[in-house]
């Protein structure tokens, strides 16, 4: 049989198989945060058990943090507790913990390859379901709940069944002004957000081929906006030159060591897959959302279209979404007028997301009566954005220039939609609600497309402006 | 560890209709500001409740003792937060019947004891029409024969085994399981390359 990496870093990490079935598998890295952490620490402490081997999980800070620049302790006595709680169990834990004090604070999905924690062949546990982004590096990377950050912290090992591998080819060439976030909308477009369930995705072809590990991170990203909990690419020299030098990274001729198994880890010619699909990368527009899930979306160019006329996957939540998003069908999703823009999160918090984004913005104003925020995604892209200037192109623009952090992707800081506020985001999901008002509406898209949205103050094709 | 069997689930039904219902809906971001999992319950689907105006069946008193939820397709979609599961289970909840489901919801449930049973769109549909007809009428899930039953409707599941089995047997919260094996733990963990300094 030829195997594919997904079959290499599932043998290499099993421990054995469980009574039920489900593979008793090692969790190479785990990823911590605030949020979905403190319970998992309790629930240690309540059974007298410790950490199993502290120095494969690193911690972070992220999903409360203000990105105002207030210090601590914060007035909002519920964060604040919550980074309390996160400080007392890494030092219990000894855990290694990347704070705001460390330099190295950030999104926990922007961090762990910024640091090179992530590396090919590792299987990645993260109480965050967007842990598939480190599948960009060849990693088998899945997000899970509380109980399993537990499992994690006791063990290093999960219970868990393979899943079934989907590849996905896209080739040809993409167009100016379309990027990773477009094709990934695409793919989830086609596929639905239901389609991965069950599947883990194989990114492949051309377009992933010739794609920056930035790009690539983009693209795992939202794997399981599309119901797959894994997506990766196969390592290659991309990605070893992005990983070389980074701090957790081997150097010298450890480096050339790991760089031979890293390739040997590559899915095999042929290999065996259980479902294959191929798009063209041509045909990719810049992409808009116009529902309440990622599934719902358009090419720019397209207008918001007719519940009734729609076969696609995501059709029967068609008229709720439309509803929800007081658009009408056989409008041109170009033109809707916006509230806010949003720049930043773990799917496009990354300098190439924020360069691409003040591309657009540079000799522009932020239209009035528009709130747009630059949030970057960890300490370091912020200080390598204003080693680039990339800060004082966005702040007279009129954007304001935030601290890293999750921010508005998920407002669970004071950065929140109010009201029912139009959103042009780069965020990863426009669920009812996900941008902190309950009434609040997102259209997610790519910086670019973000950027020009602020600009005009409306939905507006990228390719128009450069 | 208190784990036990679960191998029947009954109790009156709560039809929540609609697709791709989101983790972020059963509840709201700003409910995963605490440090416990207390106090969840009263919060599951609030803004969606806010925005129904007391039209919601979480807040109609009919379905007040409900312990089976009915749901549509790919419900517990999105975020990874076991909030979501253990708010339905603080409400009373304690297995869902639906079309398909999120897999981290899936899973998360599982850990929890909850059940997540797949049904046909159709079989879903009976069963929310047969709850809302009359909310008394007892729904048991039974795990051994892999059904979910009402009245006189009976329908078969789809479930993987691994997870039929680890209900049944009472092995759902894996943690007991994966301590059993510390040497084989330590031997895949020093035989990793990556924590061996790619010497092998």
């Amino acid at each position: 049989m030829r195997e594919t990496l997904l079959d290499k870093v599932w043998a290499v990490h099993t421990v054995r198989e469980l009574a039920s079935g489900q593979t008793q598998l090692f969790i190479g890295l785990h990823l911590v945060h605030e949020v979905t952490s403190p319970q998992a620490f309790q629930m240690l402490r309540e059974r007298d058990l410790e950490v199993r081997f502290p120095g494969r999980t690193f911690a972070t800070v992220d999903h409360i943090i203000p990105t105002d620049g207030e210090a601590r302790p914060l007035a909002d006595d519920m964060a604040e507790q919550m980074f309390v709680e996160i400080e007392r169990n890494v030092a219990d834990g000894g855990i290694k913990f990347f704070d705001e004090a460390s330099g190295r604070q950030g999104i926990v999905h922007v961090i762990g390859p910024e640091l090179g924690l992530t590396q090919p062949g590792m299987t990645i546990a993260c109480g965050d379901s967007h842990t598939s982004t480190h599948g960009a590096l060849g990693a088998v990377a899945f997000g899970i709940g509380t109980s399993q950050v537990r499992d994690v912290l006791a063990t290093q090992c999960l219970a868990v069944e393979k899943p079934k591998l989907r590849r996905i080819e896209v080739n040809g060439r993409l167009g100016n002004g379309v990027f990773a976030k477009d094709v990934i909308l695409h793919i989830i477009g086609r596929l639905g957000v239901h389609g991965g369930v069950g599947y883990a995705y194989e990114y492949a072809g051309d377009v992933f081929d010739s794609m920056s590990m930035e790009g690539r991170l983009t693209v795992c990203n939202m794997s399981i906006e599309g119901g797959a909990r894994i997506g990766y690419v196969n390592p290659d020299e991309t990605a070893y030159k992005f990983l070389r030098g980074r701090p957790y990274v081997p150097a010298g001729a450890e480096f050339d060591r790991a760089r031979d198994w890293w390739g040997g880890l590559r899915s095999e010619v042929n290999a065996d897959y259980d479902d294959v699909v191929a798009l063209d990368g041509a045909a990719i527009e810049p992409m808009v959302t116009w529902g309440i899930n990622p599934g719902h979306v358009v090419g720019v160019s397209q207008p918001v279209p007719d519940p009734a006329q729609l076969d696609g996957p995501d059709a029967a939540s068609a008229v709720e979404a439309l509803e929800f998003m007081q658009l009408d069908t056989g409008q041109p999703i170009a033109g809707r007028p916006i509230d806010v823009a949003f720049i930043g999160s773990c799917t496009n918090g990354r300098l190439s997301d924020l360069r691409e984004a003040a591309a657009v913005v540079e000799g522009r104003r932020v239209a009035a009566g528009v709130k747009a925020l630059a949030v970057p995604g960890s300490q370091r892209v912020r200080e390598q954005a204003e080693e680039m200037g990339l800060d004082e192109i966005f702040r007279a623009a009129g954007f304001e220039w935030r601290e890293a952090g999750c921010s508005m992707c998920l407002a669970m800081n004071s950065d929140k939609l109010v009201g029912d506020q139009m959103s042009a985001s780069t965020s990863n999901r426009n669920f009812k609600g996900r941008q902190g008002s309950p009434t609040g509406r997102t259209l997610l898209m790519s910086p670019a497309m973000v950027a020009a949205a602020a600009v005009s103050g409306e939905v507006t094709d990228v390719r128009e402006l450069v | 560890m208190a784990e036990s069997n679960i191998t029947t689930v009954s109790g009156t039904g709560i039809p929540v209709r609609g697709n791709d219902i989101d983790t972020d809906r059963i509840i709201p971001a700003r409910y995963l500001r605490a440090v416990t999992f207390d106090g969840l319950g009263e919060h599951t689907f609030e803004d969606d409740r806010k925005q129904a105006a007391g039209a919601h069946p979480f807040d109609d008193p009919r379905f007040a003792d409900a312990a089976i939820l009915l749901v549509n397709n790919n419900f517990g979609s999105g975020s990874s937060r076991e909030h979501a599961p253990q708010a339905l289970q603080r409400w009373g909840i304690r297995a869902v019947v639906g079309q398909s489901f999120g897999e981290i919801f899936f899973g998360n449930s599982l850990t929890l004891g909850i059940p997540c049973m797949v049904l046909s769109a159709d079989a879903v549909g009976q069963l929310q029409d047969a709850a809302d007809a009359d909310p008394s009428t007892a729904i048991t899930v039974d795990l051994k024969a892999g059904a979910v039953s009402m009245a006189d409707l009976s329908f078969a599941s789809q479930m993987s085994e691994a997870v039929r089995e680890s209900l049944v047997s009472g092995r759902w919260d894996a943690l007991g399981e994966l301590l059993g094996a510390p040497d084989e733990t330590r031997k895949v963990h020093d035989g990793l390359p990556y924590v061996a300094g790619f010497s092998g």
